[in-house]
């Protein structure tokens, strides 16, 4: 590597990643900020402001060409735009549920929002890398936060727990990551996602193809695909709800974009496509049935989380430009579900009992009392199950309609099976939404009810996902951007 | 302004009128009682739209115009634009559409003033006016059809505007029903259409329509016709009509009379180049027509609902109408669409002043503490209104005059004309024609013997209210009688765009020159002998037929029910016997239907359906499901909860996927 250079690329490096450095100087600053001023009602302001900066940057980096900066270690232009966005909206959604939600609980915690925007500086950086190391380092950054978020109710067992096994299994699986990144270098000699695909299209060894399979073990960890996901039920369960929606969308998305760059870079066969396939197959039976079967709506959401990885994998299974920018395009709308969704349930903890206990029969008679929210659930919920003309159907098509163009129709054949039971939990929620009466004294006893606001912000938030779930749902611009994304030309960038 | 922009105009207004006056009502409670906003805004967003349709009718240079707003669907060929279709037979209709339209949202303020429901009504007028302008102005099948569907669903919302009362709700459910059975034909002869000339542009089906097979033509044209008999109130589906009575007169004045029964005539002048290829269907039609009129008018002789009375009136011209379309003078339809908008408009408007002042009677009578039911639309308890509603009375006359054919006014011009085309066809050796001249004159006579019954057991003789002594109705405000004395201008002048062909040879004839093909205009007319020049004798002597036989009936109507009153029913009664208890039930097609229809469908619901729905098709889903939930708790247990087990998991996750990636 020469180093020469250095000082000359670096402005040009750091405007291409100009929202990156944002974000973690937004991070520091709010970490500094905290510690002199606890619990200043500016913080979040300050890091929603920040994040709002990052957007407007990434918006114009949209159309950008795909290119890399600081010698190949992250990639930059459209499709770092775009994972970027994602991450960014999904961030910035969170932190405005977050502040009348954690206020309400009595965690308002200004550190909160420091480890957000840390943890989207690592997403960001796992979402765009180019290079195992960058994989690795956000992996980890990203990894820590939401470790430290999912405990943060310290007061609650379920919630301390949950958060330990979180990371023990994480470090586990870690160990498997780092494994596979080891023998990817030790068979093909780089740490560069494209010289490792260059170096692979001329012979493989049993080396590699275990490297490809442990690299994708980390991964299936972090986006909860089965036997994988064992901890995301008890995670999401116990985690405070607004973060839990942050940790569900995400996450998932850097780990599924980080997924597709190495593979679509790294891997240039089509051998592992048969283990994906199978896997997706479990994910997407085991998710859903056993999300018919929950009481609590936060664990049932976290299975249906579980399922929604498996319809991704779909997409990525095909292996095809058009599935890589399926499986985005599905994320981007399963982000806006997700963060709505538990964005309603943060508001809906009226029975004084945390999101970790409160059962489906709370809801009772919610749409009436709530007629904006209970609409606006109804939207996610069918979003969710799929059905026209929200988002969630374009996105499922777009990951199922590839799969069948490369062969995997018995593959889709699942998915659509396992998407019509889906519809079931998603449409009971709407059932008791609407159609149980809140008086019912099955349902819930009348002295634990507490009057409970719905903020301005968090009633725009949900509007604005509903409304862009729409949107999505019949105007398919960005689906075609992002198979832009994966044109051959895209393919001859060197590392 | 451009065209283009004018005609969306046109059409966006009264859409933005209902759903403002719509959303705003329905969120905020307050503004319900601005009533003089409501209606001002509700009247100026179809003033406004006419005042362009009047601009575009002086603009107008005899070419169509074509303005498409945007493309509202593709799927592979297929492509439908929001197009909108400027030419003679359109303009003429948004004219009539607008225009009648504004007079009754004008009279609606002052009618509706009291009804809770004020803004909501505006708000549905509006979308009405909306829908019948995509209907008159689409330029292809499927917006005139988004038209034909919004006008039914508005004729709905509107029949059951008073909907706490089961019996509107019946009638506005029956209405949208029957209606349903004409639009499942009107879609399947859309079908055939596409498939056969992959487009419902008219343009596209008109010079097209030549050549496809005659049995396709055929087939297209008789079932646009099943149609236009639901729509447009024809044997077998007319049944809707009067039972639509139960909705606000206004609605009654603009929907059931005017505009959206009037849609079948011109969904067939729209397509009569088509449907002149059809003859054998042509003959179906007028005498399908002939039949309705003379049904409509003898049920009509018995009725004692005053708004029942115009109702089978109305089914009975839209007879007429039919009968002129099924001899190939689609003009002479149109012709009669718009001066039957001006008298059936303004009678209708002028039994709603009725009706208002009635009201005004029976909560007097409630006031005083007398246990009465007036029902305020029975003529049986009104009589002698002249003294107290002047203006009324004599719009009333003028209407029922003009509706009767009384000479010069417009009715008998236009009705004339009808019956003229029909003996003109019958003359050019096409026999049925002579069956329906027949049946028109007979309907003609008795059409003003029962429209001067009306008028006389209204406004003449003795009050047969109780109390009448004390207790009298009042003029309705200006706000009604406005737009009654409009209305009967154009009822008594409007006969003059159609002279007929006695006066210079036709060529007064303005409406014939304005819309028929001959002249460059897009309604295509029968070919017919030419007459040597003796005929206009006949042409004389039928002319002056027309209007003695209207004499004969309104005197003959005069006479007798100024001098018996309500008893001369009586002696029809029992002179007819057997034929009168025909009339009053209604030839027993509703109970028809019932035996023949309702009952025989409603029984296999009950008795194979509903078991097979419960056992055999729940049975099946309910199965699944509990099976699929059986494997859902199963597979529930393997989440225990320790951490331990959850990295077993994993592992085997491991040797899974990296037995797959390997070996697989």
């Amino acid at each position: 590597m020469d180093l020469s250079t250095a000082y000359d690329a670096l402005g040009a490096d750091l405007q291409a990643t100009l929202s990156l450095w944002l974000i973690v100087l937004g991070g520091l600053i709010v970490i500094v900020w905290d510690a002199f001023r606890e619990r200043d009602a500016l913080i979040p302001v300050f890091a929603g402001l920040i994040l709002v900066g990052a957007i407007v940057w990434d918006l114009f980096q949209l159309t950008a060409e795909p290119a890399t900066a600081f010698y190949g270690l992250i990639r930059t232009g459209g499709f770092a735009a775009f994972v970027n966005l994602l991450l960014e909206v999904s961030a910035l959604c969170t932190i405005v549920l977050s502040v009348p939600y954690l206020k309400r609980i009595g965690k308002d915690y200004a550190e909160v929002y420091g480890l957000v925007l840390f943890a989207v500086s690592g997403m960001m950086l796992l979402g765009a890398a180019n290079n195992l190391v960058t994989i690795f380092v956000g992996l980890e950054t990203m990894s820590i936060c939401l470790y430290i978020m999912a405990g943060l109710v310290r007061e609650d067992e379920g919630g301390i727990e949950s958060a330990l096994k979180y990371f023990l299994l994480g470090a586990f699986s870690t160990g498997f990551f780092l494994y596979g990144i080891a023998l990817l270098f030790g068979s093909t000699g780089s740490m560069y996602l494209a010289e490792i695909g260059h170096a692979a299209s001329t012979s493989t060894s049993a080396m590699y193809w275990s490297g490809v399979g442990l690299l994708l073990v980390g991964f299936l960890f972090k986006v909860s695909a089965v036997p994988f996901h064992m901890w995301t039920p008890d995670v999401y369960q116990g985690a405070p709800t607004t973060l839990t929606g942050f940790m569900s969308t995400a996450s998932k998305a850097a780990a599924f974009a980080s997924l597709i760059l190495v593979l679509f870079y790294a891997v240039p066969y089509e051998k592992w496509t048969l283990a994906v396939a199978v896997i997706a197959t479990i994910t997407m039976v085991l998710g859903n049935l056993v999300a018919l079967s929950q009481r609590n709506v936060k664990r049932m959401l976290a299975y249906s989380s579980i399922a929604h990885a498996g319809y991704v994998l779909v997409g990525i299974v095909a292996g095809s430009a058009e599935g890589y920018a399926g499986a985005l395009y599905y994320l981007l709308v399963y982000t806006l579900m997700n963060i709505g969704a538990f964005g309603v349930l943060a508001l809906m903890e009226w029975d004084n009992e945390s999101g970790r206990t409160q059962s489906l029969d709370s809801l009772a008679g919610m749409g009436y009392t709530r007629p904006f929210i209970g609409v606006a659930m109804g939207v996610f919920m069918f979003s969710l199950s799929g059905f026209p003309p929200f988002g969630g159907f374009l996105g499922k098509y777009a990951v199922f309609a590839p799969a069948i163009k490369a062969g995997y129709t018995w593959l889709v054949v699942v998915g659509v099976i396992a998407s019509m039971v889906s519809a079931y939990y998603y449409l009971r929620v709407l059932y008791v939404l609407w159609m149980k009466d809140s008086t019912d004294p099955a349902a819930m006893s009348n002295d634990k009810r507490v009057a409970l606001t719905v903020p301005a912000s968090s009633t725009a938030v949900i509007g604005f996902c509903a409304v862009l779930l729409l949107v999505f749902g019949v105007y398919p611009e960005f689906l075609q951007m992002a198979v832009d994304f994966f044109s051959p030309s895209a393919v001859s960038i060197a590392p | 302004m451009n065209i283009d922009s004018l005609v969306l105009l046109a059409i966006a207004l009264p859409l933005m009128g209902a759903a403002f006056n719509g959303l705003v009502g329905l969120f905020a409670p307050g503004y319900r009682s601005n009533k003089t906003l409501i209606g001002t805004l509700g009247t100026l967003c179809v003033a406004i739209p006419f005042a362009i349709g009047v601009l575009l009718f002086i603009q107008f240079d005899h070419d169509a115009h074509i303005t498409r707003a945007f493309t509202w669907m593709s799927a592979g060929d297929f492509t439908a634009d929001f197009g909108y279709r400027v030419d003679q037979l359109s303009l003429l209709m948004m004219l009539i559409v607008t225009g009648v339209g504004a007079l009754i949202h004008i009279y609606s303020i002052g009618y509706m003033r009291d009804d809770p429901g004020f803004w909501k009504f505006f708000a549905y007028l509006n979308l009405f006016i909306f829908a019948m302008l995509n209907l008159v102005l689409g330029d292809n099948l499927l917006v005139l059809f988004l038209g034909w569907e919004g006008v039914g669903l508005c004729s709905y919302l509107l029949i059951g505007f008073w909907f706490t009362d089961l019996k509107n709700s019946e009638a506005a459910n029956k209405a949208f029903i029957v209606n349903r059975i004409g639009d499942f034909a009107f879609l399947l002869a859309m079908f055939i259409l596409f498939k056969d000339l992959g487009s419902l542009d008219f343009d596209v089906i008109l010079a097209g329509g030549a050549s496809l097979a005659p049995a396709t033509i055929n087939w297209v044209v008789f079932l646009l016709f099943i149609g236009a008999t639901g729509k447009s109130a024809q044997i077998p589906l007319f049944v809707w009509l009067p039972d639509a009575m139960a909705g606000p007169t206004p609605v009654s004045a603009l929907i059931h009379a005017a505009t959206m029964v009037t849609s079948g005539l011109y969904l067939l002048a729209r397509m009569s180049s088509l449907v002149l290829l059809a003859p054998g269907v042509m003959t179906f039609i007028a005498i399908i027509g002939a039949l309705t009129a003379i049904m409509a008018a003898t049920i009509a002789i018995t009725q004692n609902d005053i708004k029942r009375v115009l109702a089978y009136s109305t089914v009975s011209q839209l007879g007429f109408m039919f009968m002129a379309a099924g001899v190939g003078a689609f003009f002479v339809a149109i012709f009669h669409v718009m001066t039957h908008a001006f008298f059936k408009g303004c009678l209708f408007l002028g039994s709603g002043s009725v009706i208002h002042g009635m009201h005004e009677v029976e909560h007097q009578l409630e006031e005083e503490g007398h246990e009465v039911h007036l029902d305020p639309q029975d003529m049986r308890t009104m009589g002698g209104l002249r003294k107290y509603m002047p203006a009324t009375s004599i719009t009333y006359l003028i209407s029922t005059l003009a509706i009767a054919g009384f000479p010069l006014m417009s009715g008998f011009f236009s009705k004339d004309e009808i019956l003229f085309k029909a003996f003109e066809y019958g003359y050019s050796g096409n026999g049925y024609a002579w069956f329906v001249w027949v049946v028109g004159i007979i309907t003609a006579l008795l059409t003003a013997f029962y429209m001067m019954r009306s008028y006389v057991l209204t406004f003449r003789g003795k009050e047969r209210w109780p109390n009448a002594d004390r207790i009298h109705p009042h003029e309705s405000p200006a706000s009604m009688t406005g737009p009654l004395w409009a209305l009967a201008v154009l009822a008594i002048v409007g006969g003059f765009l159609g002279l007929p062909g006695v006066i210079a040879h036709g060529d007064l004839n303005w409406i014939h020159h304005w819309l028929g093909a001959p002249y460059g205009g897009p309604v295509a007319e029968a070919v017919v002998a030419e007459h040597e020049a003796s005929f206009i004798v006949v042409e004389w002597i039928l002319l002056i037929l027309g209007g003695v036989i209207a004499l004969v009936g309104l005197g003959y109507a005069w006479r007798v029910y100024n001098r018996d009153g309500i008893e001369f029913d009586q002696k029809l009664a029992i002179d007819f016997r057997g034929l009168y208890t025909t009339w009053a039930n209604k030839y027993y097609w509703d109970e028809g239907y019932d035996k023949a229809v309702v009952k025989p469908v409603l029984g296999l619901a009950r008795r194979v359906m509903d078991p097979f729905d419960r056992y055999i098709v729940d049975g099946l889903v309910n199965g699944l499901g509990s099976m699929v939930r059986a494997f859902s708790s199963l597979f529930k247990y393997l989440q225990t909860g320790v951490v331990q087990n959850y990295a077993v998991a994993i592992l085997f996750g491991v040797v899974l996927l990296l037995g797959l990636i390997i070996f697989g």
